[in-house]
């Protein structure tokens, strides 16, 4: 809502400079977004007067003018601008002048003819395009005819105004205008609200007798004020007014247009003119349209229309789409001459629904949907007549057509004041309160410890006792409360999941991984990138209705094709190394039991680069997983996934429980992310493991007795696994087996094709005496014997 | 004596021309072992007369103190002399990069969120957690968001049903907190928000807000102000101010915007604070009535306070990330550098 600070002077009293009424509204809770200061940063700009208009001797569209600028002799000025003629009085900046861009104007030669300043536009005093009005868009300004060449231009047109553009929030559809505005002003600078003069000097006849108005949905349309002004003349608005609504945003049109929109701008309440020729039968009826009605808007589309949209209708026909839009066919032309003001109140959400299906959005609507006072209608019906009068723009007739069937009044609500004190942390007195409320126009009667408040009818957000405390707790000031800590006790307390991902977290980081974070909503082709099993969770998507885009459009079931598209990404960047995690939400079409999707925590790995292998990131993932406190892992070959290269994928086992997938991305699937060096990843299930997870910490004390260790090297098939061998290591030994642990495989010369030679250590310990040989040499025996029973494997020499 | 002169000597006229530590060893056994000439005279004393054997005792063990003296000087200077050499011939570039293992870094938001919940849980908070598909009552309907309010529009929010959405603040963890704990309540809950933004520089149609909520008996504005004050001055610096400004929110009342004394140039006015001095941190205010009945509690005798923070924005402000979008693409030049 901007405000222009001149303008509101004319409500309220304004004693401060506009930085510190801007501070001191944004306290009391009138947010601002920007201030727009108009007339600032031009210098010798002054009225020039036309005395002379030749044509330019060398080009076509130049024309050269004597201006009279208030100087003894004529200036000549060279100009382009197509709407000049002798007599005008038009802004000149003269030479060395500046404009609010910055720009400076020198003296020069145009074409060869000396030119000693520049006429002047809107849009170079520092107008927006969007509010300049249509006869000077494309032109200089031609100033009213009372202005005095010579005067400085910002001073004879009272151009030096600060325009303050609030933020109004979805709750004060009231302080979106002038009036509104002035009543924060006033309760937060102090001082009374002048109301607008809105009797007319004259009236003639009564409007009774011009119209007639029926509401049919009184649901719908809870107040109808009709005016009548005969003998219009439409022509420019004054300067004044045309001034006020550019500085408040908003472009003149003529004087009927502009004097609806300047009193909308005052109370808030829109307006509409009919051009009273078209309304047949001399009246208006407020009803639905019929379904699929076609009803053609001002702005010339025809619209289809429901039978739930609220529609003034004259005696045959529709004319105005209620508070959305007027109907082309009562449009005001240019030569109407009697007119019918519509002050009207329609409910919000019907005017939103039409808005809506519609897909219109008008001023209007935005206002009528937010909700508007219906005592507003009258005034600002009374308000545009006096206006006409005052501008001469018309007759105005007597009497309103005011139909009001059940009038509105504010409800009276008990406010207590030890309550608003204790919610607060304040000490107000109930008097200090009523003040307060007062400063709003709030009528109160206090009596023990109660006030009873009756806030002004526009005021449609004040309901409940609380709304009032934070009416007392803004114009008080927040500043000017006391600052304190609650002085309850509680303990500080996370969820397990939530210590667990921290942990996670930091040992993966520990780890030499970078964390990455991806957006939960991604395509629905990513399983199907990564080749995801068909028959998989993966495909459950939960799926958005009005997604961004197809890549936006479902939310992951796994995290995989995300830390595939950040690793080809970084890859394209030519990062050369990337280990990375995520972890984070995957989202599965399977209600649970309180009917929402199935939530899931997920843990997702992606490595490539120089040194990194299948056995690096199985290194990462088992010292993740055992400092997690998930013990005694096996890992089982994997061949059936089409994600992975399947002789080099495993699955990750704690007993009969898969925990995840890891293994080398297969080269197809890399490339479609973009991936031509070999990645790994791995896909874990991070539910499970805080399911697993035992964080606590089981302590042994130190052997008391030496152990025995034996180095055993064996050849065995290259197929035979190195966990196969070492589980039956550990099976076969017996309980002196303390540790087995694989010190080197050797390939090549000295074994034969096909086979491999692993190397174990084998350590021996009792917990109650000192080994002899014989215990040593009887469990490691009972080894060498299932080795070569159950494996073939060979014992070399070491 | 004339023995023993010659002894020292000689002993001394070996020192000098030892250089190695081998020679020195030898010397050792040479001059103080158990067959040196000195030892061989002490073991004749026995055969002299008792004043000769007192006054041959005393020489003998003086030459022998003075050839230990002597001797150790040698060693000693002898081992400097290695030392020196051991430095020349051992000597490495310390200027060379050290053998590293190389850690990794958590996500910047991640750091954030971390830090903050630090601040928050050594002021007693928990921390609650909600899912992110939530449904329209948690996220509007308990949180008094009219049926007309703006924010439910679907070209505001996503939507996966009528009744589904993705949560647009996290807001909804304070009315599933409320329904399921007794006062007194502190929590606070970080987590992922959605909302119909097209990405831009400023805008990302995912984010991260961190909600706090904080219900009992006697709980003022006061003290909101006083905890969000802590928590400015624990997080940004012991010298930041605060400043609380009306607003509105449809889920607390009184609302407000607290804004923090600009960080970068101490309230001056700079690019950050654009020339204001403040910068706009949080939203917060007075639990609505309304939100403390959605969770059946007795607005009577319970008041509460609850504030939530876009933890991009505070990420952006706090380390001068000029993109919001970096956050997302995981660069990982860009995450190296929240070690």
């Amino acid at each position: 809502m901007l405000v222009p600070v001149e303008w509101l002077k004319e409500y309220v009293d304004v004693n401060a400079e506009v930085s510190e009424f801007c501070e001191k509204m944004i306290m009391s809770g009138s947010n601002i977004e920007t201030v727009d200061q108009y007339g600032e940063g031009i210098e010798k700009v002054v009225v020039g007067k036309i005395l002379s208009i030749e044509r330019h001797p060398d080009a076509d569209r130049l024309v050269v003018c004597q201006m009279d600028v208030g100087q003894e002799e004529p200036l000549q000025i060279v100009t382009g601008a197509p709407n000049v003629f002798e007599g005008a009085k038009i802004p000149v900046i003269l030479h060395g002048g500046k404009l609010p861009d910055g720009t400076v104007i020198k003296k020069g030669k145009l074409r060869g003819v000396a030119s000693n300043g520049m006429l002047c536009s809107f849009s170079e005093l520092g107008y927006d395009d969007k509010v300049i009005p249509v006869a000077y868009k494309d032109g200089v300004w031609i100033l009213e005819d009372s202005a005095v060449p010579g005067t400085d231009i910002v001073e004879a047109m009272g151009l030096a105004e600060a325009s303050v553009d609030f933020e109004i929030t979805p709750n004060r559809p009231d302080c979106l205008s002038m009036l509104g505005m002035a009543r924060e002003t006033a309760a937060t600078l102090g001082g009374s609200l002048r109301y607008p003069d809105t009797a007319c000097v004259s009236e003639e006849g009564d409007a009774a007798d011009y119209i007639k108005v029926e509401i049919k949905k009184p649901e719908l349309c809870r107040r109808y004020a009709a005016r009548v002004v005969t003998d219009v003349k439409i022509e420019q608005s004054p300067w004044w007014l045309q001034k006020r609504l550019m500085h408040a945003g908003m472009r003149p049109i003529n004087n009927i247009v502009d004097i609806t929109n300047y009193v909308m701008l005052e109370y808030g309440q829109p307006l509409h003119a009919f051009d009273i020729r078209n309304i047949q039968g001399g009246q208006i009826v407020v009803d639905t349209a019929a379904e699929g009605e076609i009803f053609t808007t001002l702005d010339g589309v025809e619209r289809k229309l429901t039978s739930d949209m609220l529609l003034i209708k004259d005696g045959t026909r529709g004319v105005a789409l209620a508070g959305v839009m007027g109907g082309l066919n009562s449009e005001i032309e240019a030569d109407t001459t009697t007119i019918l003001v519509e002050a009207a109140n329609f409910n919000g959400d019907s005017v939103r629904a039409t808005s809506k299906k519609l897909g219109l959005r008008t001023e209007a609507s935005s206002r009528f949907e937010k909700g508007i006072d219906p005592n507003l209608a009258r005034a600002a019906a009374d308000r545009a007549c006096r206006l006409i009068e005052l501008l001469g723009a018309g007759k105005v007739v007597g009497g309103c057509v005011d139909v009001y069937p059940s009038e509105y009044t504010a409800a009276t609500i008990p406010v207590r004041v030890e309550r608003v004190n204790n919610v607060l942390g304040i000490d107000l007195t109930g008097e200090e309160m009523e003040a307060i409320f007062k400063s709003l126009e709030m009528e109160t009667e206090l009596a023990d410890g109660i006030i009873k408040v009756t806030p002004p009818t526009v005021r449609q957000d004040l309901e409940a006792e609380i709304d009032f405390v934070e009416e007392v707790a803004r114009i008080y000031g927040y500043d000017r409360m006391p600052t304190t800590l609650p002085q309850d006790s509680s303990r500080s307390f996370v969820s397990p999941r939530w210590e667990l991902r921290d942990t996670a977290r930091d040992l993966l980081v520990s780890l030499g991984l970078n964390e990455i974070q991806t957006y939960s909503f991604v395509s629905p082709r990513g399983p199907e990138n990564v080749a995801a099993q068909a028959d998989s969770d993966a495909y459950k998507f939960v799926k958005i209705l009005n997604p961004l885009g197809e890549e936006n459009s479902v939310m992951r079931t796994t995290l995989l094709p995300n830390m595939l598209e950040v690793l080809g990404r970084n890859s394209s960047r030519n990062v050369a190394h990337v280990r990375a995690f995520e972890i984070g939400n995957t989202f599965f079409d399977i209600p649970g039991a309180d009917g929402l999707p199935t939530e899931k925590d997920a843990l997702c790995i992606g490595v490539y680069g120089p040194g990194e292998s299948f056995f690096t990131l199985k290194g990462i993932v088992e010292e993740l997983l055992e400092n997690l406190g998930v013990q005694d892992l096996t890992w089982a070959a994997e061949s059936g996934l089409a994600t992975y290269h399947s002789g080099r994928c495993a699955r990750i086992m704690k007993g009969e429980q898969m925990l995840g997938v890891m293994g080398e991305v297969q080269a197809d699937v890399a490339d479609k992310f973009g991936l031509s060096a070999k990645t790994w990843c791995c896909q874990l299930d991070f539910q499970l493991i805080e399911d697993l997870a035992d964080r606590d910490i089981h302590y042994a004390p130190l052997p008391k007795y030496p152990a025995s260790t034996r180095d055993i090297a064996l050849l065995v098939k290259e197929e035979v696994n190195v966990g196969d061998i070492m589980k039956l290591i550990k099976a076969s030994a017996g309980p002196l087996l303390e540790d087995v642990a694989l010190f080197d495989i050797y390939r090549g010369k000295q074994v034969a094709e096909g086979m491999k030679s692993t190397a174990f250590s084998l350590t021996y310990r009792a917990p109650d005496r000192t080994l002899t040989e014989e215990d040593v040499v009887g469990a490691h025996s009972k080894v060498l014997d299932a080795l070569k029973a159950e494996l073939d494997a060979v014992l070399r020499e070491m | 004596m004339q023995q023993l002169d010659n002894i020292l000597k000689e002993a001394r006229e070996r020192l000098d021309a030892i250089t190695t530590a081998a020679e020195a060893e030898e010397f050792r056994i040479r001059f103080l072992g158990k067959k040196s000439p000195l030892t061989e005279i002490l073991r004749t004393l026995g055969s002299l007369s008792p004043e000769e054997r007192k006054e041959v005792g005393m020489q003998a063990n003086k030459a022998r103190k003075e050839i230990e003296t002597l001797f150790e000087e040698k060693n000693a200077s002898l081992k400097a002399a290695q030392k020196q050499l051991l430095a020349q011939k051992e000597r490495i570039d310390v200027t060379e990069p050290g053998v590293r293992h190389s850690l990794g870094a958590r996500h910047p938001l991640t750091v954030t969120i971390q830090e903050i919940s630090r601040i928050f849980m050594s002021m007693g908070y928990q921390i609650a957690e909600g899912p992110e598909v939530e449904t329209v009552f948690y996220n509007f309907d308990a949180l008094n968001a009219g049926p007309n309010h703006p924010a439910r529009d679907w070209t505001d929010t996503f939507y996966i049903s009528d009744d589904i959405l993705l949560r647009t603040q996290t807001s909804p963890v304070q009315v599933r907190t409320l329904q399921a704990q007794e006062p007194p309540i502190r929590v606070i809950s970080p987590g992922r928000c959605f909302r119909c933004d097209t990405p831009d520089a400023t805008h990302s149609p995912m984010f991260h807000q961190i909600e706090g909520l904080v219900v009992g008996e006697g709980i003022t504005m006061a003290d909101l102000k006083g905890t969000l004050d802590t928590f400015a001055k624990e997080f940004f610096s012991k010298d930041a101010k605060t400043k609380f400004r009306p607003h509105h929110f449809p889920f607390t009342e009184p609302s407000a915007e607290m804004d923090v004394s600009c960080f970068k140039c101490g309230g001056k006015g700079c690019r950050v604070c654009k020339g204001s001095g403040w910068i706009e941190i949080l939203g917060c205010g007075m639990v609505h009535p309304n939100v403390l009945k959605a969770g059946n509690l007795d607005t009577e005798k319970y008041t509460g306070f609850a504030f939530g923070m876009g933890v991009e924005r505070i990420a952006m402000l706090r380390y001068g990330v000029e993109d919001i979008r970096l956050f997302y693409e995981n660069d990982m030049r860009f995450i190296d550098q929240f070690k």
